[in-house]
């Protein structure tokens, strides 16, 4: 599903991905872990190709197709999406305008019939449920004056609408309290199918009590330097990242 | 300079006696008044240059509502429609409503004539106000609306000022004066549309007596290259409240100044607007609130899209003479720049006199922001239709804070359908995207 080789990145003349691999296939929990500034946001950042990283090597295919060669959106049709570590707030936008206008996208690429109004309501109201948000928040601007958890229970909702292919949480779980935390991994679990896969970005090992990966992943200066499976985070927690530099070095 | 006045003077159209003397006033100060430079301050950004050419008498037309073009929002009361500033009777609707009186000028009887000849112009300082003047000078026929004392209108008010296409540039004069007596209730919505090829010189005035309250809404929705030079003019007694909300679409040159006067303590005045250009239009806002009594409150909130090689002016003036203690008065204007060559400036001017007052002003200049269009576009929505939800999103809020329900429903896909058409936008709709169709999902 997804291929990354060899992915070198840079955001202002610095260097952040130094030569990382990884491989996903459909139905795949993997788990990046890693100290703070190894890479791991910006991992996300190239994938859902935001502005200001230049790729300087490597590659990256998902489903098939060079994700370089793809427009933002065009990546999103095929079933990437990038919950975001820090939710971007849209005063004057409704959540409701803004989830309508993304899943009509979506399902228009995938040759899907859209949803009528009523139909597409009863749909946003169900996910507002399943990560225990209040109806409200559907009418107000998209995560205008949200908290944080708010905010990460929004992406959610929206991975929930858009039925992705490959979700990346990007820190998800970082600054949540114990329930949010538990929604959010109910969300992911309820989710997880053969055709998909998740690729979850954390600096914690406590969302991997909720949410069992298949492989886990330790990124430490733009490069992954140790994969195993759930068994390693938990060695990660107890040592801490150090080890691990003074193993590779 | 061009000759303003004379091809108005010609138009043969007969006046009530009771006017002639403001005529004449305002013709001798119009013929002593020099038009300001760009050396005045007040006009540093607004050339007047657009008025260098030959203007005439504002012509009659006949033709039907359809052929004219118009698009009106359905406000259910009466609606008043002049068509090059005549009076067109087929095109209006009165509806009786006990709370109000509605008349021209030439039909008032001898107590309207009384009430208007009183409050006519007593809002306006004239020095300062040369257009104004033009105004009076070529004063043949108004609007005048008085809301009674202890009542409360049913349905709003509509005025619309149509200008017809026309061969040559003409002038038309508008001119509407509101009485809301003491503890009336009312709300009036002023609507311009209409022609390339017209002048309009406007001036309304808002008197709002003890415990009025008024809701005042003034759209241009003129052509691109419309000209419009008008001042809103209001004075507030003791605990009046006037909200009011402008709305302006382009045109060649727009000048609009609006002066409110808080005259009586505990009076309100909540004020919003909303500019968009494009092409190579000019809008200029010029607001001055005078705040000459104690435990008054203002809330002012201008916000503008300009783009292409539009210009936009904001100045905002706020002035707390030394008796107006226990003030409160916020301003803010945001602006929103989508192309490199278009322009703004903004100047809020707080001058404060008393000493135990609350004021805050602020203004900014941005692009649409980056981080935003990202976000849209990473759940899958192109980036044509993102951009038109950040700008819709941009004035939005001022829109959702309107008090009629009826006008919010008729601007919001009038606005949706402005942001469907700029440049940027006509190659997208040209394959067949709709980029509009999410707003107000």
């Amino acid at each position: 599903m997804l291929s990354i080789k060899d992915l070198r990145a840079e955001v202002d003349g610095k260097t952040i991905l130094k030569g990382l691999s990884l491989e996903i296939n459909a139905g795949e929990v993997h788990a990046i872990m890693g100290p703070n500034g190894s890479g791991k946001s910006t991992l996300g950042h190239v994938l859902s190709g935001r502005p200001g990283y230049e790729i300087t090597g490597g590659s990256v295919e998902f489903m098939g197709k060079d994700i370089f060669e793809m427009e933002t959106e065009e990546r999103a049709h095929l079933g990437l999406f990038l919950a975001f570590q820090y939710p971007v707030e849209i005063p004057g936008v409704s959540n409701m305008e803004f989830l309508k206008a993304a899943v009509d996208a979506v399902r228009e690429s995938r040759d899907e019939e859209a949803f009528d109004t009523v139909g597409f309501m009863r749909k946003a109201r169900e996910a507002c449920t399943a990560v225990d948000l209040d109806q409200a928040f559907l009418k107000r601007g998209v995560n205008e004056g949200f908290s944080g958890g708010e905010k990460k229970r929004n992406e959610l909702m929206q991975m929930i609408l858009l039925e992705p292919k490959l979700c990346i949480l990007d820190e998800t779980d970082s600054g949540l309290d114990i329930d949010a935390l538990q929604v959010v991994a109910n969300g992911v679990n309820t989710m997880r199918a053969e055709d998909r896969a998740f690729l979850l970005v954390t600096h914690y090992q406590r969302l991997l009590d909720y949410i069992e990966p298949d492989f886990v992943h330790v990124l430490a200066d733009g490069r992954i330097v140790k994969s195993g499976d759930k068994t390693l985070a938990l060695e990660l927690e107890e040592k801490g990242y150090g080890w691990l530099e003074d193993e590779v070095a | 300079m061009t000759d303003l006045l004379s091809p108005q003077l010609k138009a043969e159209t007969e006046v009530p006696d009771w006017l002639q003397a403001r005529r004449l006033a305002g013709r001798a100060a119009w013929d002593n008044g020099s038009l300001p430079t760009r050396k005045t301050e007040d006009w540093k950004y607004t050339s007047l240059f657009p008025l260098q050419q030959d203007f005439t008498a504002a012509p009659v037309s006949a033709d039907s509502a359809a052929e004219l073009g118009l698009n009106l929002p359905d406000l259910s009361g009466s609606r008043l429609v002049f068509v090059n500033g005549h009076w067109r009777e087929d095109l209006s609707t009165l509806v009786a409503d006990a709370a109000i009186e509605v008349v021209r000028f030439s039909e008032a009887n001898t107590e309207q004539s009384a009430l208007i000849g009183e409050h006519l112009g007593t809002a306006v300082p004239g020095a300062k106000h040369l257009f104004a003047m033009l105004n009076d000078a070529a004063l043949t026929d108004g609007v005048f609306l008085r809301v009674r004392a202890n009542s409360k209108a049913q349905h709003p008010v509509q005025l619309v000022w149509h200008n017809s296409h026309s061969e040559s540039t003409f002038i038309s004069n508008q001119r509407l004066l509101v009485l809301a007596e003491s503890h009336s209730e009312a709300s009036l919505v002023e609507h311009f549309s209409g022609s390339d090829n017209a002048f309009t010189n406007g001036v309304t005035e808002l008197m709002l007596g003890p415990g009025a309250q008024l809701n005042h809404s003034r759209l241009h929705l003129e052509s691109p290259q419309a000209l419009h030079i008008g001042g809103l003019h209001a004075r507030l007694d003791r605990d009046a409240t006037l909200e009011s909300f402008h709305l302006a679409l382009g045109g060649k040159l727009k000048r609009i100044d609006i002066v409110i006067n808080h005259e009586g303590a505990g009076a309100h005045c909540q004020l919003d607007g909303i500019y968009l250009l494009r092409g190579n239009e000019h809008v200029d806002y010029h607001t001055c609130i005078e705040h000459a009594v104690p435990h008054c409150t203002t809330d002012e909130t201008f916000r503008g899209i300009i783009g292409d090689k539009a210009r936009a002016v904001f100045n905002g003036r706020i002035h707390i003479h030394p008796d107006a203690q226990k003030t409160r008065a916020e301003l803010s204007n945001k602006n929103l720049l989508t192309s490199a060559s278009a322009e703004v400036n903004t100047k809020p001017e707080l001058e404060i006199y008393a000493d135990d007052v609350q004021c805050a002003h602020g203004a900014t200049v941005a692009q649409l922001d980056d981080a935003m269009l990202h976000y849209l576009r990473t759940r899958g929505i192109p980036e044509d239709e993102a951009l038109v939800l950040l700008s819709y999103g941009f004035i939005n809020a001022l829109v959702e804070t309107q008090a009629l329900d009826s006008l919010r429903d008729y601007l919001k896909p009038l606005l949706a359908d402005y942001f469907g058409t700029t440049a940027e936008a006509e190659a997208a709709v040209e394959q067949g995207a709709d980029l509009t169709r999410h707003i107000g999902a």
